[in-house]
């Protein structure tokens, strides 16, 4: 028997785990215009991945989780959000 | 492939679950009802998508969870109506209790399993394990090899499912992912022949506020037991009449699939292997590769699982040298395969002695490679010749 992991189930050390590059799945990326976002939060609430981040005056993406689903862009009442070529 | 597209003209291109719509459309259906869930999602789609261009005329029922599903379609069952639905792995486990009713109620409702690894670890990916987790629920189980044979097994399923001397609920599984996701050409049965080949439903008795009744009120020993017996005796009439049915299945639409089982090459064959599901198609191909290397080897392919088809196993299995028997799941009380132990049963109940080995491949969408079943029959041929290495070999651990 040849087994991969020594563990006897479903465990995995954190540095071991599948961790799948969900940002690189994206075709679109959230570009925000810092100057025209009024920092309500909305995109960070609707953000489905939460990989919105609070950048003090405004928000932005992380893109190495943001799948490019484009709801920030299509919620923020500014329309401080634009989807671009990922 | 574009030739067989180009020389049959009713060939249509489609995805697995789009199939499985169909083929629960071509039934007319009084009510469906369902929850989505990997990997049978995209079937609602189709189903509600038919309802809305007019293509379905039933009650659609899109309910919170897969409890509430089985529970709509019994209430639906009980007062008459051809009831459909479809679900997989954590989605049926959460059923199980309306699931087990459904069977001891007596109710020939249908359902299509797309079946997938259980929980855990997370497995959102293919194997048998969610229905063999299920087989002594009282349902009928058929396991299909491809997109094509959905929609005509669910045709099957309900004949069968309401056929007065059987009265069960039908499970038809297909391999969620290889078949569910799978976009292969598919002659749909033909509306009229469909209407032909499946009278609508008449339950009798049936719920009806003309000539009240009551359905599985508090029952005492004596007549649980009539009821367990009668579950049972319908059980194995269910199995010689799939086969009548296949065969006025292949009358009436041309196409046919053994029934409770296929046997393929098997009739000169010295060793067998046994399968089911979609992985059959990749062993014919092993199969016909090793005949042309001169070995007699055939598959059988078990589509009805349960009731287990003993009889005919029993029949295609006399004389054979070896049989090695491909689980694409685990007993977990036995150490080995589901299908292994009951093939065992069936060996000794027909009084065969034969040297069986067991092959443990394809669990969480681990894919069952040609290479795969090349060693499953080099070990079967070692069973052959009387030397058996270990009784189950688990074929990616190795």
């Amino acid at each position: 028997m040849k087994f991969k992991t020594k563990y006897e189930g479903p465990w995995a050390d954190a540095s071991d785990m599948l961790v799948l590059p969900v940002g690189e799945w994206k075709s679109q990326k959230p570009v925000v215009k810092a100057a025209k976002c009024c920092h309500c939060g909305t995109c960070y609430l609707f953000c489905p991945t939460g990989c919105i981040e609070d950048k003090g005056r405004y928000f932005e993406a992380n893109l190495d989780y943001c799948k490019g689903c484009g709801i920030c862009a299509r919620e923020c009442p500014v329309k401080a959000i634009s989807l671009v070529r990922a | 492939m574009d030739m067989e597209l180009k020389s049959n003209p009713k060939l249509e291109i489609m995805e697995g679950n789009e199939a499985v719509a169909h083929g629960a459309r071509l039934c007319r259906p009084d009510v469906v009802a369902g929850y989505p869930i990997t990997p049978i999602s995209s079937t609602w789609d189709h189903l509600f998508k038919f309802k809305a261009d007019g293509l379905l005329n039933a009650e659609t029922v899109a309910v919170e969870g897969e409890h509430s599903s089985m529970s709509v379609l019994i209430g639906a069952a009980e007062s008459g109506a051809r009831t459909f639905t479809c679900s997989a792995s954590q989605g049926l486990f959460f059923m199980f209790e309306a699931y087990v009713n459904a069977s001891t109620l007596r109710l020939p409702i249908v359902m299509a399993l797309a079946t997938r690894e259980p929980n855990g670890p997370q497995g959102v990916s293919s194997s048998d394990q969610d229905a063999v987790m299920v087989k002594e629920a009282g349902w009928i189980q058929i396991f299909v090899e491809s997109v094509q044979e959905i929609p005509d097994s669910i045709v099957m399923a309900y004949k069968l499912a309401e056929d007065p001397q059987v009265l069960l609920p039908v499970s038809v599984c297909y391999a969620g992912f290889y078949l569910s996701y799978l976009y292969a050409p598919v002659e749909l049965p033909e509306q009229e022949k469909v209407d032909q080949f499946l009278p609508p439903l008449v339950m009798n008795p049936r719920l009806d506020p003309a000539k009240p009744m009551t359905a599985s009120v508090f029952t005492n020993g004596n007549i649980t037991t009539e009821y367990r017996y009668k579950h049972l005796a319908a059980m194995q009439r269910a199995k010689t009449k799939l086969d009548e049915i296949d065969s006025e299945f292949q009358r009436v639409f041309g196409r046919h699939y053994g029934g409770q089982i296929e046997e393929y090459r098997c009739q000169d064959a010295e060793i067998i292997l046994l399968a089911m599901g979609s992985c059959t198609g990749t062993i014919k191909v092993t199969v016909d590769k090793k005949r042309k290397e001169g070995l007699k080897i055939g598959l059988i392919k078990v589509r009805m699982f349960r009731p287990f088809p003993k009889e005919r196993l029993a029949r295609a299995l006399r004389g054979k040298k070896a049989v090695g028997v491909l689980d694409r799941d685990v007993d977990f009380g036995w150490n080995c395969g589901s299908l292994f132990t009951d093939l065992k049963v069936a060996l000794f109940d027909a009084g065969i002695n034969l040297p069986t080995v067991n092959f443990i491949d394809g669990l969480s969408g681990l894919d069952i490679t040609e290479e795969h079943i090349e060693r499953a029959i080099e070990i079967i041929q070692q069973a052959a010749e009387g030397k058996i290495p270990q009784e189950v070999t688990w074929l990616s651990l190795e």
